[in-house]
């Protein structure tokens, strides 16, 4: 007589999440393959200017960079005037010299005559202080250099 | 006695670790596509031996403070750099380059192995203006290779260079650097950054 029962048992039930962990993998994996870990975190502010006659820069173990802009809001008490940073301390154009030498000990012997500077300039300093830089890396022999800039038209963007 | 069904896996902690994980590296890791414009600076000089260059063979770019350029010693705008250098390139004055069709004014360059770009700028000078007039004076470099590659080759330098390095092109690797340095013989990228 009571075959049918008269009351559904239980609620709505749980929604199937299988699926979730292998989305979030699949995220996971290709920022583990595309990305590289970060080299330095940046102290100046370091908004590229535009290019468009542009060559993609080496390996990464074939450039040596050097950052060079106005102190960002955080480290606002080292003042206004444009900075160069080595690494991830703030340095003078005469350590550039000692950067380099440093640099060229860590890589492999062979890799050496190939190395090529990269300059991360922000758009906004000024050209006194990359020309001091270009004549410290003069001095060095580090002549392979590659201004870096973000890929776009020169004109009408700032 | 019916089989027994097993109990399903709980995988909510899975989802839980992969999160974790997933925002560790977007937290810690750079896109890195580091693109920008090459150049090779000069090596200190030992001696003082100046090389005499013939002014007309010299085309002489300044920036002064102001973010302004002058050409030749005249007041120019960003947008007409490009041509004007290509002009200057492509002049060919001593009838030696029979592959240039300039005016073949004889108070310009005489031919394109002897042409130098004279970059100079003041301290003054932004770092984005400065990199905007290099951008030109390589793009007229280019399109000048550009079009010698089409002419000779069919294809333009920038594709030629793309397959160069490309490790899937199927054709003759050595036949093309072969083509690749004929086309930079033909326009040497002679451009001087005077400090």
């Amino acid at each position: 007589m009571s075959k049918f029962k008269k009351k559904k048992d239980g609620g709505v039930p749980a929604v199937n999440t299988a699926a979730l962990p292998d989305i979030v993998f699949m995220l996971l994996f290709f920022f583990m393959v595309a990305t590289v870990m970060r080299q330095n975190t940046l102290m100046i502010e370091n908004n590229l200017p535009f290019a468009d006659q542009v060559e993609k820069l080496d390996k990464k173990d074939l450039v040596m960079y050097i950052y060079a802009g106005k102190p960002s809001t955080n480290y606002k008490q080292y003042g206004t005037e444009a900075k160069i940073q080595l690494n991830d301390k703030f340095a003078d154009v005469k350590e550039i010299a000692a950067f380099i030498a440093a640099e060229r000990a860590s890589k492999r012997e062979e890799l050496i005559p190939f190395l090529t500077t990269a300059l991360k300039v922000d758009k906004g300093a000024n050209m006194g202080l990359i020309s001091d830089i270009k004549q410290e890396l003069r001095k060095v022999n580090a002549l392979k250099i590659n201004y870096t800039t973000k890929k776009g038209s020169v004109f009408g963007r700032d | 006695m019916a089989k027994r069904a097993s109990p399903e896996v709980n995988a909510g902690s899975m989802a839980d670790i992969a999160f974790l994980l997933l925002i560790f590296f977007l937290v810690t890791t750079t896109i890195e596509t580091d693109s920008g414009i090459n150049r090779k600076l000069p090596p200190m000089e030992e001696s003082d031996v100046d090389v005499v260059i013939k002014q007309k063979n010299i085309f002489t770019v300044l920036l002064n403070g102001k973010d302004q350029l002058l050409v030749e010693d005249e007041l120019m705008e960003l947008k007409d750099l490009r041509q004007a250098a290509k002009e200057f390139l492509d002049n060919g004055g001593d009838r030696t380059c029979d592959y240039c069709s300039g005016k073949k004014d004889l108070a310009s360059s005489d031919n394109p192995d002897k042409a130098i770009i004279s970059l100079k700028n003041e301290r003054e000078t932004s770092y984005k203006t400065y990199i905007a007039v290099q951008n030109e004076l390589v793009a007229a470099y280019n399109e000048l290779r550009d079009a010698r590659a089409q002419s000779l080759y069919g294809k333009s330098f920038k594709e030629m260079e793309a397959n160069y390095n490309d490790v899937n092109w199927p054709g003759n690797k050595e036949k093309l650097k072969e083509q690749i340095d004929q086309i930079k013989l033909d326009y040497p990228q002679k451009l001087s950054e005077v400090q």
